[in-house]
């Protein structure tokens, strides 16, 4: 049980401090902005208080340290400098590796909590180390007189009746009350109910407090920070003698949460809808029980469409429409925003300029765009390294932007915006660009082009995606091994996406990764080729056409069609996929949208819609080129789902093959299955 | 996990491709299905056969008497797949293994399994584990983690193969 809660710590801990980090980087930009530093205290002092509500004595004696500090730093008595930031920055990294480290009070390297603690010392100028040490002995105590006068409040708590049950006792709020000043509290048991009904384990009992303190109005409500959103607590201050000023924090109640969500902004936007935490692992359970039914489904309506029962069938749609609507919702669950990464990164920007002593600001629009978890988690790697080779690559150093005429401080965007059934992520930084000339060059000596070869802007790029190719001069310990833009397209082609560049020589480059929603069921068109079945990711699809011996004949062998004036190259992939057996008289032309390109793909017949839960084909295949997945149909048999990207890739890449040595290889030996 | 160095008492699932007879490790085999209907996957080596529905999962299939280098296997009511489980580079990956037949099971203890020849057995080395007296003849007990180990899948991969 205790361990369970202090997994839970942990994860809390996890987001307050993500959220620290991202308050604390924001500071640095608006060092006058109180809202930020009143954020920053909160989320530290939530992290000492349950700390030590689940015994990591470690983090709660050095948290007190550093809140110690940010409470002068929110009276006002010091101001925000760029040390402070990074040395609290360090504090959370500190405090962050005592949560992961092992053993139960979460200790670890002492000295370096120590060195951290002295830095603030120093950096505050209060070094009084045996105030200090005096203070963390009593977690919540809190040096008197800070705030001058007295103030009376009247204090209505109910708890909420399962308020042992998420670990938290009224006594201990009630003492840390009395810890503020003068306390006279009154507990009411009208509510408790005859001993036969009595649960031990809730709380029925409600207080009301008179409570007169020097601390300010803060103290008191900090007091109930642990008590939730269940829980109502009524605040009423009056300072010593003067009028009542009703503060009413009513926590959960309808009419109070306006209001204390409008004095309470910061906090309350983080806390957000209610939620629930549930492991990964029961997630992907769900969705794979979830892909079986959409499977089964589909069989269950080819057959009721085969035995022709109009009560069978009426049936069948409607498992049908409630599969649909279960696989929507349960693939949603999977859906989480993408700011969580970009907030991440806003770290990985600061320390990196540093490191290289560039000024880049980060700027990220549509942190709220939801992609799968795993969409997310595994796309990290490789915007890491775009963003890497942005800092180091593409901005320049501030005296070089300036003799440019560009403002010192460079900018990386790093946007995400729904597209269909994808998503773009662009990461676009105003530095230097890419020399394409010096690119083209490269590829010669490093012989992935002959020397003098006709490239278009397209082609020159693709080859920054070759494995070990790298245009910086020095090799940084950042990025320039050549080893960063090959592990961002096999990272992105994992997730069956693209990735895409543009840049203009001194106006800076933009990348572009198109990634799928999610991984795990599509809309899709069925086509057959002979006795195989084939699947055609719907989102790419535009519409079907015929394609009759009369059309063929007349292209003259050329694998072009007119659709309504406009001539759409098509790949024949009877032909490519060596299948045997005799062309259909009349043969369908599916034409597939790649970003403005339209490519057609002929096939024998169109079945229809279908919906495609993709199972991997296994590591074996994981070379197969132009197929990047398959699925079971509702007979039972398996089709392969076409990677019509590599497909077309493949098809342009066949016009001057053999340029490329390694292709020209690959396609000698791959010549036998063409026919 | 079973230690190809211990040779103790063991079972091995005997199937024939021609003439020949081969043995597995049980422990080894998951199951042994009819032959059905396999999907060709476009673009691979002739022996990947291609893959097949198990029960919701999609699992490759290959042709062993093509992997060995024999003609390809010829359809018939003896025809079946060998459902196995190997370890490739610390995973392990369902795969199956068409074969003309199986057999039995047999009992062999050390005593009967003597190490491969390093001549005439028209295979490759590394890919028996030993010889088995069965009988009048002998079954060659294949060690099937190398058969399919990573560089012999990554036949069919050509971006590996160029380094």
């Amino acid at each position: 049980m205790i361990e369970q809660l202090r997994q839970t710590f942990r994860e809390e801990a996890d987001e307050l401090l993500a959220d620290l980090e991202l308050a604390l980087l924001e500071l640095e930009r608006s060092p006058g902005d109180e809202g930020l530093v009143d954020r920053i205290f909160r989320a530290m002092h939530t992290i000492k208080g349950s700390s030590a509500m689940f015994g990591f004595e470690g983090i709660t004696s050095f948290s007190h340290e550093v809140e110690t500090v940010l409470d002068l730093l929110r009276e006002g008595r010091i101001c925000v400098t760029k040390e402070l930031v990074e040395l609290v920055l360090s504090a959370r990294d500190q405090i962050k590796a005592m949560l992961g480290a092992p053993g139960e009070a979460g200790e670890t390297d002492l000295s370096r909590t120590g060195e951290i603690v002295a830095a603030l010392h120093r950096v505050t100028g209060t070094a009084h180390p045996l105030t200090a040490a005096e203070e963390s002995e009593s977690a919540d105590h809190r040096r008197p007189a800070e705030t001058g006068a007295e103030t009376t409040c009247t204090i209505r708590f109910r708890p909420d009746r399962e308020i042992f049950l998420r670990g938290l006792s009224p006594a201990h709020i009630l003492n840390e009350l009395r810890e503020l000043g003068e306390c006279r509290v009154t507990v009411h048991t009208d509510q408790v109910p005859p001993l036969a009904d009595l649960d031990p384990a809730l709380c029925y009992l409600w207080w009301d407090v008179v409570l007169t303190t020097s601390q300010g109005i803060d103290a008191v409500h900090d007091a109930f920070l642990f008590v939730g959103e269940e829980g109502s607590v009524e605040i009423v201050a009056s300072p010593a003698g003067e009028a009542v000023e009703p503060t009413v924090e009513e926590v959960g109640g309808s009419d109070g949460r306006a209001l204390a969500a409008e004095r309470d902004n910061g906090r309350e936007s983080q806390r957000g809808i209610s939620s629930i935490r549930v492991t990964a692992d029961k997630l992907d359970q769900l969705i794979n029980l979830v892909g079986e039914l959409v499977t089964v489904q589909a069989r269950l309506s080819q057959t009721s469409v085969l035995r022709n029962d109009a009560e069978l069938v009426g049936l069948a749609e409607e498992v049908e429409r409630l599969t649909a609507g279960l696989r929507d919702s349960a693939l949603n669950i999977r859906m989480v925003p993408i700011g969580s990464t970009f907030s991440r990164f806003k770290r990985l920007v600061h320390d990196l300029a540093v490191e290289l002593g560039k000024d880049v600001e980060l700027v990220t629009a549509g942190a709220e765009t939801e992609l799968d978890k795993t969409v997310i988690e595994k796309l990290n790697d490789p915007l890491v390294h775009l963003i890497r080779n942005s800092i180091d690559h593409g901005i320049e150093s501030p005296a070089v932007r300036l003799a440019a005429g560009k403002p010192a401080r460079g900018t990386i965007h790093l946007s995400a915006v729904h597209s269909g059934d994808s998503v773009l992520v662009t990461i676009r930084d105003d530095g230097a660009g890419i020399d394409r000339a010096a690119v083209r060059a490269r590829g010669a000596v490093k012989g992935l082009i002959p020397a003098g070869a006709e490239l278009s802007e397209k082609e020159t790029y693709n080859l920054l995606f070759m494995p070990g190719f790298s245009t910086a001069e020095a090799v940084t310990s950042i990025s320039g091994r050549g080893v960063g833009m090959d592990v961002v397209k096999k990272g992105i082609d994992l997730l069956r996406g693209t990735v895409g560049i543009t840049s203009s020589a001194g106006e800076g480059t933009a990348v572009t990764v198109r990634i799928p929603l999610t991984l795990a069921i599509i809309e899709s068109l069925l086509v057959k080729i002979g006795t195989d079945c084939f699947v055609i990711p719907l989102s790419l699809v535009e519409e079907c056409i015929e394609l009759t011996r009369l059309d063929v004949a007349r292209a003259h062998g050329r694998h072009l069609a007119d659709v309504r004036g406009r001539i759409i190259p098509y790949i024949n992939l009877r032909e490519r996929f060596a299948i045997a057996g005799e062309r259909p008289e009349i043969e369908q032309i599916v034409i597939a949208d790649l970003e403005g390109k339209r490519v057609g793909l002929v096939v024998d017949h169109v079945i229809g819609e279908h919906q495609t839960v993709i199972k991997s084909i296994g590591r074996m295949f994981r070379g197969a080129r132009g197929v990047s997945g398959a699925t079971i149909l509702g007979d039972g048999s398996v089709a392969l789902i076409l990677d019509v990207q590599q497909l077309v890739a493949d098809e342009e890449q066949g016009d001057y093959a053999y340029a490329f040595p390694a292709t020209a290889e690959f396609m000698a030996k791959e010549k036998p299955t063409y026919a | 996990m079973h230690e190809e160095t211990v040779m103790e008492p063991s079972q091995y699932l005997t199937f024939t491709l021609g003439d020949e007879v081969f043995a597995l490790d049980i422990g080894k085999v998951r199951e042994v299905l009819d032959y059905t209907s396999v999907t060709r996957v476009p673009r691979t080596p002739e022996f990947m056969c291609g893959v097949i529905n198990l029960r919701g999962n999609v699992v490759p299939v290959v042709d062993m008497r093509l992997k060995f280098g024999m003609p390809a296997t010829e359809k018939g009511v003896n025809t079946c797949i060998i459902i196995v489980e190997v370890r490739v580079d610390d995973e392990t990956t369902v795969l199956g293994a068409m074969a003309d037949s199986v057999q039995e099971v047999l009992d062999l203890g050390p005593e009967q399994i003597e190490p491969a020849p390093r001549i005439g057995t028209k295979l490759n080395i590394d890919f028996i584990q030993g010889m088995g007296k069965h009988g009048e003849g002998f079954v060659m007990i294949l060690n099937i983690d190398k058969v399919f180990s990573a560089g012999e899948l990554a036949a069919c991969e050509p971006d590996e193969s160029e380094k």
